[in-house]
């Protein structure tokens, strides 16, 4: 396999996997099929309508694919996708969820071999993109367990005063739309990703700007993970064009930014109170940590329900929970 | 004219047997012909030496005058509350935070009757209601969150819950003391110390709190009310040495919170409006369901943000559920809310029966058709009669917007996925109401309506133990119960 160069114009000298298929010998050589790398709206794979594309490159600078720059259009396209897949997926037995996330682990298992030849064409040593994939998978699978358990740790049954059943529970927030980690091309995705879904709601994530290409791998992943699309959109572009967008759109529920840039979390903060939207900033989380996954991930963009309903009162005798 | 016939029962009391006036005595309240800031356990005059008059809306008569409190003293209380923290509160065992805590609750209880009658007088509410839900509440609430304060390592699994600091904590007008104690209670609970702002139509309870506050000893500058407009609580929710804004209010005012704080990390809970749907299927208890009704939207004048203000019956009921709450409406009394006999009392202020009054016009001229009760009110005041609007459109701005008094809009449905669209198609999410016998389809409609407390079969029922607090633009973060300590926390 050659190391992907600009389409369609094969380099053959270069070869930084030397895994041997150089042409050196009599032998003619096979062309390398190439990747297009997409974004994922709705269950599917277009190209940014908006036809715009960035040179995603190594760290020396060499060229690793033409990646869509998407545009507004794209991001509210995507928010469509995502608030129309957020009633079925709110809605599917929190055991069905947990199920495809499982899912989502086992298929991102039998592409290991492939993101961790993505991450090293970005610059991760073959160490470092082994351990980031593991610990991608088993993130999924510590999330899927949370799917149906994190509701039961954080619910209440309230002994009010009155002869009433009340109860408080944790429903999803709805739409979230997300601006992943930018230093890393796997783990930020799916560690933002993975408690935004568990939590039962459907999201729109900016994948990191210089390390795109385990995102739009990823998409292909969960296409083939029983989710619903729809349920996780992602993009790939440029953070300070996008992130005005995510945060001012009025159908979107909450805004999450795993980044420091003081100047932008502002200017998330100040847009979300358009619609008064849900903010998260996860700006210290080491996302190769232990403590980048824990059941307060998903609470973050959860909302308290609490129901009432009388106790009927017959004889004098008050009932009460 | 043709007499419309009717199968329900009038219920005419008023014709019936006319009630004789059952005033409350006002002397169980002591109210001082002037009130200062209340910042680190002291009464202190304004620096900038400016009073406001605070009035009785149920007669426009001055009940006192109140201090304005400018920057000068918003940093003052910030400094008294910052020092306090720093140097005695956050150092308090938990168990002494407690029982201070408790001891409030004790003399709120104490003297319970003195803060209905004052609340009542300063903010129109009747006398039944403030003596018999916002005092005892409020005192339950100091109550139930005072346990917590030695408790929180079993709130948050696998977390230390540690305060945040200095709480800033902006209090509407419709609930004046109570909303005090949701504020209050849980903040010092958590191990916080709190600069308070009451509204400025109703500050008087939250004074009355004060002197509590200090006669229970509690440690100088935990706890600061200071009073004042809408310049007084910019000031707090600028001050840089807030790590806390707690704001109960409007959606508008909550969004320029929202936004003044972006550049800080400055922590938010917002409790803003709210246009509740509450929805009567066919097969309901009609009569039970049309109470409902009637507490939920003439409850508290209306000024409820909670306020089932959007009211979708069922088409094959329709005509029967609109007769019935509109011979409801005539027995309903309007007028001094220091009469025990009183339902509906005064509007909170001038300005506030305006905008109702505005909305009225609106309701009418986009075509909606207006029904009032034929009760009379008192000459002087605010008053409002309760008023039903029919034949509404979803996008009216009667049915779109807060309108914050006894004002009803009615929509009829077919089924439940109609009313569940209609009930969730607005950018609010605070409440909702459903009224049905059959179980399967509560929990249907109380899974999908997309709001914070759902009341089926009920409605405007309100606990310490119990979470409040809203989804989409009504807010968020919650007041109340074990999910309410989470405001005044960060996890480590």
């Amino acid at each position: 396999m050659a190391t992907k160069t600009k389409p369609g114009i094969p380099k053959e000298s270069i070869n930084l996997n030397g895994n041997g298929h150089s042409n050196n010998g009599t032998e003619p050589k096979r062309l390398e099929v190439l990747k297009t790398y997409k974004i994922y709206i709705g269950g599917q794979f277009p190209r940014t309508e908006s036809g715009r594309y960035y040179h995603a490159t190594n760290g020396k600078g060499e060229l690793l694919a033409n990646v869509c720059l998407s545009s507004r259009k794209d991001f509210r396209d995507a928010v469509v996708a995502a608030r129309a897949a957020f009633g079925g997926w709110s809605a599917r037995a929190a055991f069905n969820r947990g199920q495809i996330l499982y899912r989502i682990a086992e298929m991102l298992e039998g592409r290991k071999a492939q993101f961790i030849d993505e991450l090293m064409k970005q610059d991760s040593t073959r160490a470092q993109a082994e351990a980031e994939v593991n610990l991608a998978i088993d993130r999924f699978i510590y999330y899927s367990g949370w799917c149906d358990k994190f509701q039961q740790i954080f619910s209440a049954v309230n002994p009010v005063a009155s002869s009433h059943f009340n109860f408080s529970v944790p429903e999803p927030t709805g739409v979230v739309a997300a601006i992943a980690a930018q230093d890393s091309s796997l783990i930020g995705l799916v560690s933002v990703i993975a408690p935004i879904i568990a939590g039962g709601n459907s999201c729109v994530v900016l994948a990191s700007n210089t390390k795109p290409l385990c995102a739009v791998t990823f998409a292909e992943v969960l296409n083939s993970s029983d989710l619903p699309g729809g349920v996780v959109n992602i993009l790939t572009g440029k953070v300070a064009e996008l992130v005005p967008f995510f945060a001012d759109h009025m159908d979107v529920n909450a805004t999450v930014y795993c980044g420091a840039e003081a100047n932008m979390q502002q200017m998330i903060k100040e847009k979300s109170a358009l619609n008064v939207k849900r903010v998260q900033i996860y700006d210290k989380v080491k996302w190769m940590s232990e403590e980048a996954q824990s059941p307060y991930f998903i609470m973050d963009l959860q909302e308290i329900k609490t129901t009432w309903h009388p106790i009927e009162n017959i004889g004098g005798a008050k009932a009460g929970y | 004219m043709a007499v419309k016939k009717s199968n329900t029962i009038k219920l005419k009391f008023d014709s019936a047997r006319n009630l004789a006036p059952a005033p409350e005595s006002k002397s169980a309240a002591k109210i001082n012909e002037r009130y200062d800031l209340f910042i680190n356990g002291k009464f202190e005059k304004p620096s900038g030496k400016k009073y406001f008059a605070t009035i009785n809306p149920a007669n426009e008569e001055k009940l006192a005058d109140v201090a304005e409190a400018n920057n000068a003293d918003v940093n003052k209380a910030v400094t008294a509350a910052r020092t306090a923290y720093e140097k005695v509160w956050k150092k308090t065992a938990p168990k002494e935070r407690a029982k201070y805590i408790y001891r409030i609750a004790r003399m709120i209880q104490e003297r319970a009757r003195e803060f209905a009658v004052i609340e009542t007088l300063d903010g129109g509410k009747p006398i039944r209601e403030s003596r018999d839900f916002d005092v005892p509440t409020a005192a339950n609430h100091f109550f139930y969150y005072a346990g917590w304060a030695d408790k929180l390592e079993y709130a948050f699994p696998n977390r230390n819950a540690q305060p945040l600091g200095v709480a800033g904590q902006i209090i509407p007008w419709n609930f004046p003391l109570l909303m005090a104690a949701w504020k209050i209670a849980p903040a010092l609970a958590t191990g916080n110390t709190v600069v308070l702002k009451p509204a400025e139509t109703t500050p008087l309870t939250a004074l009355k709190l004060a002197e509590i506050i200090r006669e229970a000893d509690l440690p100088p500058g935990v706890v600061n009310i200071i009073t004042g407009a809408g310049e007084t609580g910019a000031a707090i929710v600028n001050h840089p040495d807030i790590n806390k804004i707690a704001f109960t209010g409007s959606t508008n005012v909550g969004k320029i919170i929202q936004r003044a704080i972006a550049g800080t990390n400055k922590k938010a809970t917002l409790e803003l409006g709210g246009k509740a749907a509450n929805i009567i299927f066919d097969d309901a208890p009609l009569d039970q369901a049309v109470e409902g009704v009637i507490n939920g939207i003439f409850f508290n004048q209306g000024h409820v943000c909670c306020a089932g203000s959007r009211l979708y019956v069922q088409e094959s009921v329709y005509k029967t559920v609109v007769q019935k709450l509109k011979d409801r409406m005539e027995t309903l009394i309007v007028g001094d809310p220091m009469d025990k006999n009183t339902d509906i009392g005064a509007i909170n202020s001038k300005e506030q029966l305006e905008t109702i009054n505005k909305y009225l016009k609106i309701g009418q001229q986009e075509g909606a058709e207006m029904y009032q009760s034929a009760c009379s009110v008192p000459r002087k005041g605010f008053y409002c009669r309760p008023t039903i609007f029919t034949n509404v459109a979803q996008s009216n701005r009667i049915a779109q917007e807060e309108i914050f008094g006894p004002v009803l809009t009615i929509q009829s449905f077919r089924t439940d996925d109609e009313v569940i669209e209609k009930a969730n198609n607005t950018p609010f999410g605070l409440s909702a109401g459903v009224w049905t016998d059959k179980g399967s389809k509560i929990f249907n409609l109380t899974t999908k309506l997309r709001a914070g407390v759902i009341w089926a079969n009920t409605y405007n029922k309100f606990d310490p133990v119990s979470p409040f607090g809203g989804y989409k633009e009504s807010g968020y973060g919650r007041e109340g119960g074990l999910h309410g300590l989470q405001a005044y926390i960060n996890l480590v």
